[in-house]
Formats: structure tokens, C-alpha cells, sequence
């Protein structure tokens, strides 16, 4: 047993935290810290950043331009990226595509899109759900007939994270009725481009809009967009899903999110004394604080290949840590008592001082990451999984 | 990092895991646990013959072993067999002999030719070494002690008292020259009264609030392992009773219901491994104090979700004294109660990491 990194892993979040501070400016910093929406310019601007330090694509090998990191560089990685408030990469192209044409795609396709990704000249969003396909993702029925070179794409696709600064899209599509529904669905890239493709906003509860609709009419794709066999593609989406698990259980956000909240229990009064002082407020920011030790130390378990924590070890730590980080944002919210109701616009924010600025929008943070136990495979569906191992059926 | 335990301590855990399993199988376990000397001196000579007391020393002091991962290797597998002999008071009697030098007395308990036990406990002054009433005077002690572990069969206890000088000393006692009172624990095994009434004492420390302290941190790790080990055991029951109890013409283990509750108390038991792991590395840091009180805060809420949960699951059979479940269920709870409860170290910690402090 050794808790502690190594010195050559010591020497790489050092390595980590000097380009951050050389390289991450105070103003985006600040805008993520206070949990303000990022433009897309500053999402490509910080991506460009990356990419010139050879960081962007962390899950990726060398040959095809990524770091060529293990899982505890990853983690260290991530956790320093949260330490610094730098913005959280884009995940559809760097490690769900990308890691899939990796392993799936042709030479022709590797070579031409993997590049366009990492020099920001696509940005790629996800069509996997639908109105009627959640966590019963292989019920989808969005169709694709093939017709000569070509499919052709009926059906609508919602959820679609960042689609309105997207330019490409891979989709989950039938492409058989036969046998098991899993059996009858195929991967396949489509140009957004394409006539008949329509995006429409969904506004979510706190009032923002990140996630779309994406209706397709009689698409026109080339056949040779499909990433693996026709028929493949539950294959191919089991495999994104169980591919990037190092951040999963997000133990340097939840870290990062716990700070800011002690910082701002420290600024803000209640009944003539610091919150922080109020024994039972400070009581639940320790509870919060000693389950996410106990997950800091289960994820890296699972991340130095411990054998008993392999497994379902990600499905508890994707519950786990949504738990706990929900469980910050909640009492970061209360945290400010009225002040936390207003709606943060500019104006609240900037002008009339109710919160604190790096505080004004925990209300809205709240609400948002309200997503995090859903998304992903609900906790429901983790728990479904880690059942299924568990007695085996 | 490595999370691999090393091969001696692999091997004090298989060999302690077979001798607790041949030796203390459930109905010889309960009998043990709740009658007689709730004690079995067959049995105590076979972990002092394994080399279990002196796991729990480190080589300087006259054991082999002594850190925090030593410590939890063993207490996993007493919680694994609700082992209910007193190896909790002996533990923190050898880390105090240790801190005190007292080299013959380790000696004779690492052998197990005697036994000893710690009486820090009164009751007024739960948890809080600063309110101890029981005093010494002119070499003599008068005060009482609660519920101390183990005291019920120790040939010498340990006594933490206010010395002359209003502070904590320590001192000790042959257990012959005290009244003791003895009882059974609730989830088994045995602890006692300790009346003192002038009676003579050997002064180890007239200040020894610091030893005293670290020893307590040696049993609460001791304690949290052994909860580990103790949830570990019972998810097993728990998923082995779902699996085969039909109802409604198929197997318990179908209804999600069931399954989710299963995960979910799953999940808390790898927490509360995690949590140890974290304290049990940390035991030789300054941060000791704080990881264990921790570790204890996390296992009392854990343990008693177990606890309560695999009960419930258990149904009517999870009730009865005859199904060794109820039993581990039992130990669970109980553990939360012993050197610090949920609430006591969750006011450790806050006072350890002050939020209100600037950061």
C-alpha cells in the first residue's frame, strides 16, 4: 500500500499547474469560476490552447496526436484543469468519437477526421436519444434505408448537447427490424449541412440553452460515413461508454465546487456571524467533505487497477460523485439565503452586488446540474448494472 | 500509488481468516459472545500463538507490525468473523504500554499470557478526556469507569484519571485490586465496571492526554476495519438471501426494488472501505487525527444503512437471534457507539478543518 503519486507523477501536475498559469487567462477563468455560460469562441479558443501544448485530446495515442497519457496522468490532468477553473472540454469528438474511430474506423476515416478535430475544424455534437429512446436507448427509431451509395435519414434525435455550434453529427440509427433491437442499429457521421436537417433549442430549467432537437427529413448520407459494420452499432456505443471513465465519478470539480463553497460560507453572514461559523451548516459541508474523500480515494483505486475495484466500481462512482456534487450545489445555494433567487442576469450580476459575483448564479448552477444524475445512464440505469453484476443476472 | 497489500500482510489476513473461521463458527461464536467469560482462552491463545497481538506493535516496541495498514488487516478479519474476544482494549493497552515503554508488558500480551484492557470512559464524561472525574492520590485511584472493553477478563487495565495537578494521567491497575463488574455486550462479547476505591495504581504518565489520544485513534482505525469487514460479510448474506427467498413464484433478487437498495448500501460499504484505506495511510501523518475521525464518521453512517437495510431485506429471518446476519447487523451499531459516535467526529472534523479559518 502507497497513497501517495509518484514523483515523476508530482513533477507532471507541477508541469500541469505552470501551463495552466501561463496559459489560462483570468477572464476566462473567472467566467467559469462564476459559473457564467462560455461562448463558443471561448470553448475553441481554449480548445486552440490545448492543442498547441499537444493536451487537447487526452484519451487519444500518440500516433493519433493525443498525449498518450495513462489513467492517473488523465486524473491528475482533469483535477488540475478543475483546481484552475479551466473550461471542461468538449467531450463529443475528443473522447467519444475520436476513441471510437480509434478503435472502428477506416484508415481513410481516422486520417480525415481525427485532425479536423483536434484543430477545431469540426465540432461534433451526439444523436443517440430520442422522444421515446432514454434509458431504453436500443428502442430508437430513427430509420436509415440504404439507397445505392447512400442512406437515407428519417426520425429525431433530442438531448443534442452543443449542437447549435456544431457542424457534424454521429448518430445512433435502425437500419433493421430483425431480431434483438439491439442488433438492428448502425453508427453513422453526418454532416449537419445536409438539407433536411433541422436544430431546435431546448431552454432548460434554470433558463439555458445547451442542449437541442435535431429533426432529420429524408437526410442524404454517403454510406461510407458508417464507422463499422452496418448492424454494429451497440457494439460501438457500449464501447464509448465504458471507454472514458477516468473522471466519471468528477473528483476535482465536486473538489474545486467544495473550496468555493467554504470561501463563500466565509464571506457571507447569517444571524451576525459568518455562515461558516453556524455549527450545523458547517456540519453539512463536513459530511459532504468526508464522502468525497472516502470517493477521491475509491476513484483512484479504480484508476491504479486496484482488482476489487474494477467493474461496476464506474457505475458507483457515477452515482456517487453526481450525489456529492449535487449535494455542493445544493448547499451552495442555500449558502446565500434570498439572495440566491434572483435571475442572474448581467445586470443582477454586474450591477446591483445582491451575491457575491463568483456566487450569483448558484441558483442556477443548482437547478442545472440537476442533469448530472440523468444524463450519462441515469443512476437508475448505473444501478441497474451494478445489480446485473452483482447477482448475475 | 499502489492500493496492493504487501505479502506479509496478506498472509496475517489469510491465516487469521481461516483460524477465525475454524475456531468461531456461529453457534461456538455465540456462545462465546454471550456467555461465561465471553471469552474463549483457547482461542485467544491461537491469535497470540498467529502473532495477532503482536501485528498490532511495531518492531521497536516488541511487536512486528504496528502501522495503520497492520491494524486494519487484522480488525477487518475479527469484523469478517465477529470475533468477540477483547482485542480492542488490548490494542490500545499496547500502543499505550508502547508510548510508555513498557516493554515487559508488551511482551506478555504479545504472547498472551496476560491481558489488558484501557478505562477511559465515565459516565459524565463520555468522549471527553477533559471532564474524567476518577482521580489519583498518593498513588491510589478512586472514581469509576463505564463500559470499558475487555475489562471483564484483564489481568491489568490502564486507567486514565486526573493526576494531583488537574491533569490526564495514566495510570494502571491489577484488575485483582479493583471491583469489577461484568457484563455482556449487546452484540457480544464482554466489558465491565471498574470501582475504584483507593486502589493502588502505578503512575505511567502524570500528562498523557497525547498517548492517550493516539491510542484511542489506534481504536477507532481498529474499529472502522473492523466494520469493513463485519459489511462485507453481510452484502454477502443479504445477496445470497435475495437470490434464493422466492415470493410471488421467483426469487426476491428480481424486483428492482430490491436490487436498487442492494446497490445502494454496495456503494457505501466501497466508501467506507475507501475511507479506511484513506485513515490507515495516513495513520503515521499529522494528519492522523483528522482521517480517522473521518473514517468513523463515515462507517458509523454507513454501518448503520447496512445494518438497518440488510435487516430489512432479510424480512422476518433477519429478526432472529438464530440467523448469524442479525448478529453482524447487531455489531454494526454497536460499533458507532464505542470511542466516539457519527456526531463526535463529525464535530472532530469540523473543529480539525474550521471552515470558518481562512483557507
Amino acid at each position: 500500500m502507497d497513497l501517495n503519486f509518484t514523483p515523476e507523477e508530482e513533477a507532471f501536475r507541477q508541469e500541469v499547474r505552470d501551463f495552466l498559469k501561463d496559459n489560462l487567462s483570468e477572464e476566462l477563468a473567472t467566467k467559469v469560476r462564476n459559473g457564467r455560460e462560455l461562448a463558443k469562441a471561448d470553448m475553441e479558443a481554449w480548445h486552440a490552447t490545448l492543442q498547441s501544448r499537444g493536451w487537447l485530446a487526452t484519451t487519444w495515442p500518440k500516433e493519433h496526436g493525443g498525449p498518450g497519457w495513462n489513467a492517473v496522468q488523465r486524473h491528475i490532468f482533469e483535477e488540475e484543469c478543475a483546481f484552475a477553473n479551466a473550461p471542461r472540454t468538449v467531450p463529443f469528438g475528443l473522447n467519444m468519437l475520436g476513441p471510437v474511430l480509434i478503435k472502428f474506423g477506416t484508415d481513410a476515416q481516422k486520417k480525415t477526421i481525427l485532425p479536423r478535430i483536434l484543430s477545431g475544424e469540426d465540432w461534433w455534437c451526439q444523436g443517440y436519444s430520442e422522444p421515446g429512446a432514454g434509458s431504453d436507448l436500443a428502442s430508437l427509431k430513427t430509420r436509415a434505408v440504404r439507397d445505392g451509395e447512400d442512406y437515407i435519414i428519417n426520425g429525431q434525435k433530442t438531448w443534442t448537447t452543443l449542437g447549435q455550434f456544431a457542424n457534424k453529427i454521429f448518430c445512433l440509427v435502425r437500419t433493421s427490424t430483425e431480431g434483438k433491437p439491439q442488433q438492428g442499429i448502425s453508427f453513422i457521421l453526418v454532416d449537419l449541412n445536409t438539407p433536411g436537417i433541422e436544430m431546435r433549442p431546448i431552454k432548460l430549467i434554470e433558463g439555458g440553452y445547451e442542449v437541442n432537437e435535431v429533426f432529420f427529413t429524408d437526410v442524404r448520407v454517403p454510406a461510407a460515413n458508417l464507422v463499422g459494420e452496418e448492424n454494429q452499432g451497440w457494439t460501438i456505443a457500449k464501447y464509448l461508454l465504458g471507454h472514458e471513465r477516468t473522471n466519471i465519478a468528477g473528483v476535482g470539480a465536486s473538489t474545486e465546487a467544495l473550496n468555493q463553497l467554504k470561501a463563500l460560507a466565509r464571506k457571507v453572514k447569517r444571524g451576525g456571524r459568518p455562515l461558516a461559523r453556524d455549527p450545523l451548516f458547517a456540519a453539512r459541508v463536513a459530511e459532504v467533505e468526508i464522502d468525497l474523500e472516502a470517493m477521491r480515494m475509491t476513484n483512484l483505486r479504480m484508476l491504479s487497477g486496484n482488482a476489487d475495484a474494477q467493474g461496476s466500481v464506474s457505475s458507483m462512482l457515477k452515482i456517487k460523485g453526481t450525489v456529492i456534487r449535487q449535494a455542493i450545489n445544493d448547499l451552495s445555494r442555500r449558502a446565500l439565503g434570498p439572495a440566491a433567487a434572483p435571475f442572474p442576469s448581467e445586470e443582477v450580476i454586474g450591477n446591483y452586488g445582491i451575491a457575491p459575483p463568483e456566487a450569483a448564479s448558484n441558483a442556477a448552477s443548482y437547478f442545472n446540474n440537476r442533469k448530472l444524475s440523468i444524463f450519462g445512464g441515469s443512476n437508475e440505469i448505473q444501478r441497474n448494472i451494478i445489480a446485473k453484476e452483482t447477482f448475475g443476472a | 500509488m499502489d492500493f496492493t497489500p504487501t505479502d506479509d500482510r496478506r498472509m496475517i489476513a489469510d491465516s487469521l481468516r481461516r483460524f477465525l473461521a475454524d475456531t468461531y463458527p456461529a453457534e461456538h461464536r455465540n456462545t462465546i459472545a454471550y456467555e461465561g467469560d465471553f471469552h474463549d482462552p483457547k482461542g485467544w491463545a491461537g491469535l497470540a500463538e498467529l502473532g495477532i497481538m503482536g501485528a498490532l506493535v511495531s518492531e521497536d516496541d516488541g511487536g512486528f507490525g504496528g502501522a495503520g495498514f497492520d491494524i486494519t488487516t487484522v480488525f477487518e478479519e475479527i469484523g469478517r468473523a465477529l470475533c468477540p474476544e477483547p482485542l480492542l482494549g488490548n490494542l490500545m493497552a499496547l500502543r499505550l504500554y508502547a508510548s510508555h515503554g513498557k516493554a515487559e508488558r508488551i511482551e506478555a500480551i504479545v504472547a498472551g499470557t496476560e491481558k489488558a484492557a484501557f478505562a477511559f470512559d465515565e459516565s459524565d464524561s463520555f468522549g471527553d478526556l477533559g471532564e474524567i472525574a476518577a482521580r489519583a492520590e498518593n498513588g491510589k485511584l478512586t472514581g469509576r469507569k463505564t463500559v470499558v472493553y475487555g475489562g471483564h477478563v484483564a489481568d491489568r487495565i490502564l486507567v486514565a484519571a486526573k493526576s494531583a495537578a488537574g491533569r490526564i494521567g495514566l495510570y494502571e491497575i491489577k484488575a485483582a485490586d479493583a471491583e469489577i463488574l461484568s457484563y455482556a455486550m449487546i452484540d457480544g462479547g464482554g466489558a465491565a465496571e471498574i470501582v475504584l476505591d483507593n486502589t493502588p495504581a502505578d503512575c505511567l504518565a502524570e500528562d498523557a492526554l497525547d498517548t492517550i489520544e493516539a491510542a484511542l485513534d489506534a481504536g477507532r482505525l481498529a474499529l472502522c476495519a473492523e466494520a469493513v469487514g463485519a459489511m462485507d460479510v453481510i452484502k454477502e448474506m443479504t445477496r445470497d438471501y435475495l437470490m434464493q427467498r422466492q415470493q410471488f413464484g421467483r426469487p426476491i433478487a428480481l424486483f428492482q426494488a430490491l436490487q436498487h437498495r442492494l446497490v445502494d448500501f454496495s456503494i457505501e460499504i466501497e466508501q467506507a472501505r475507501s475511507i479506511v484505506i484513506h485513515a490507515a495511510g495516513m495513520f503515521e501523518t499529522d494528519g492522523h487525527a483528522l482521517a480517522v475521525a473521518k473514517a468513523k464518521n463515515l462507517i458509523g453512517r454507513a454501518g448503520k444503512l447496512v445494518a438497518e437495510e440488510a435487516v430489512q431485506m432479510h424480512g422476518g429471518i433477519g429478526m432472529t437471534w438464530e440467523y448469524a446476519g442479525s448478529h453482524y447487523a447487531k455489531r454494526l451499531i454497536m460499533i458507532d457507539h464505542q470511542l466516539g459516535d457519527t456526531e463526535d467526529q463529525l464535530r472532530k472534523v469540523m473543529a480539525l478543518t474550521d471552515m470558518a479559518a481562512a483557507a
